[in-house]
């Protein structure tokens, strides 16, 4: 027996693979279906299957726009006219995007990192530890990790930075010069969207010295929130997880916030 | 939906007959996006969310009677001129969700 769209559906997400589900919600073939997945690799192309759709326009304009909203994932309601025209509102469709969990890539397996992951993990996202030392980056250390990797981080970041994206976020804790530099510099050569490094006020600016010494100019130099976080004051490595993955979200919604890199007073609240 | 996936997958191993309820519009100030989703079962199981918490035991009631007549259709919450929209969001919001079985 042919398995149910359904079931197909749950398959591509379960796969990691971008889908959109187009359902007739009025209008005529109410609950006719479309179902948009994207293929293994780029290459492959999307596959498309379609159940109760009488009027084959109307298939044909619908599956036109479900492949469209597979990236950048888009959710909501068109209206059709006869035939699939773009004019009228005989019909209306919702289309559901299914896209796979953003990423965040943290840079050095210290304590903040297995705060952070668990509070990443709680928003969605899928995560990785990265450090080039064995002895620090275990799943032992990392349980709420998706992954934990043992490689130098401008290597994996250079290996996985083609798949990041706007949505995804690499978060760089090392605060040692050593690694944070060339992670940074990897993860510029991204298109991630956001790139956060942890440290002091000192460390900070001494980092972006070395940055600009290793050829970052401003305008990259500017897609760096360090030091990393809302100014909220936080102490444990816990808070701090909470002002990180608020400056994540704020810098995906666009909203203004008090972020550390803004302010130049103590970075950890002061107890009482 | 996406987060209902293994709850539609366990119901539909068991045979159990399941009502799926989408938000698929919002209007103004609403609690959750187009893609929330609730799932009711035939035994008044409930998995998801469509709101807050303002208007999930009235689309139970919906799904309920969906399941029993097969019919899908779109409901509307929120702040109307029209008393038919008893049920509110206390957030001046409205929001559409379209019910239907979940048989495909």
């Amino acid at each position: 027996m042919a398995p149910l769209l359904s079931e197909d559906l749950e398959a591509a997400v379960r796969a990691g693979r971008p889908a959109v589900l187009a359902t007739a919600i009025a209008g005529g073939a109410v609950g006719a279906k479309l179902l948009v997945t994207a293929g293994d690799r780029p290459e492959s192309g999307p596959t498309v299957r379609a159940d109760g759709w009488p009027d084959r326009a109307l298939e044909a304009a619908v599956r036109r726009d479900a492949t469209a909203a597979l990236t950048p994932a888009a959710t909501g309601t068109r209206r059709y006219g006869r035939e699939g025209r773009l004019d009228g509102d005989d019909h209306t469709v919702f289309f559901e995007a299914f896209a796979p969990p953003p990423r965040m890539i943290i840079v050095g397996a210290v304590d903040f990192s297995a705060a952070l992951a668990r509070v990443a993990k709680v928003l969605g996202f899928r995560v990785t530890v990265c450090d080039a030392r064995p002895a620090f980056a275990t799943t032992a250390r990392f349980p709420a990790a998706d992954e934990v990797v043992v490689d130098w981080p401008d290597r994996h970041l250079a290996a996985v930075g083609a798949a990041l994206g706007p949505r995804d976020a690499v978060c760089v804790l090392t605060h040692d010069a050593k690694f944070d530099v060339p992670a940074v510099v990897a993860a510029l050569a991204t298109d991630v969207g956001y790139l956060g490094a942890m440290g002091s006020r000192r460390t900070t600016e001494d980092r972006a010295r070395r940055l600009r010494d290793a050829g970052v100019d401003d305008a990259d130099l500017a897609r760096l929130m360090a030091p990393i976080g809302l100014d909220l004051g936080a102490r444990t490595p816990e808070e701090t997880a909470v002002a990180i993955c608020a400056e994540v979200i704020a810098h995906q919604t666009g909203r203004a916030v008090p972020s550390l890199r803004a302010s130049d007073g103590p970075i950890h609240g002061l107890p009482g | 939906m996406q987060d209902l996936l293994d709850d539609l997958r366990r119901w539909r191993r068991a045979g159990t007959r399941v009502a799926l309820a989408r938000v698929v519009d919002v209007d103004g100030s609403a609690p959750r996006p187009a893609g929330a989703a609730m799932a009711v079962s035939e035994h008044g199981e409930v998995a998801g969310s469509v709101s807050g918490g303002c208007v999930e035991g009235a689309v139970v009631t919906t799904a309920l009677e969906v399941l029993e007549s097969g019919e899908r259709r779109v409901v509307t919450f929120g702040y109307s001129d029209d008393e038919a929209f008893a049920v509110g969001l206390t957030c001046g919001g409205t929001v559409h969700v379209f019910v239907e079985p979940f048989d495909w």
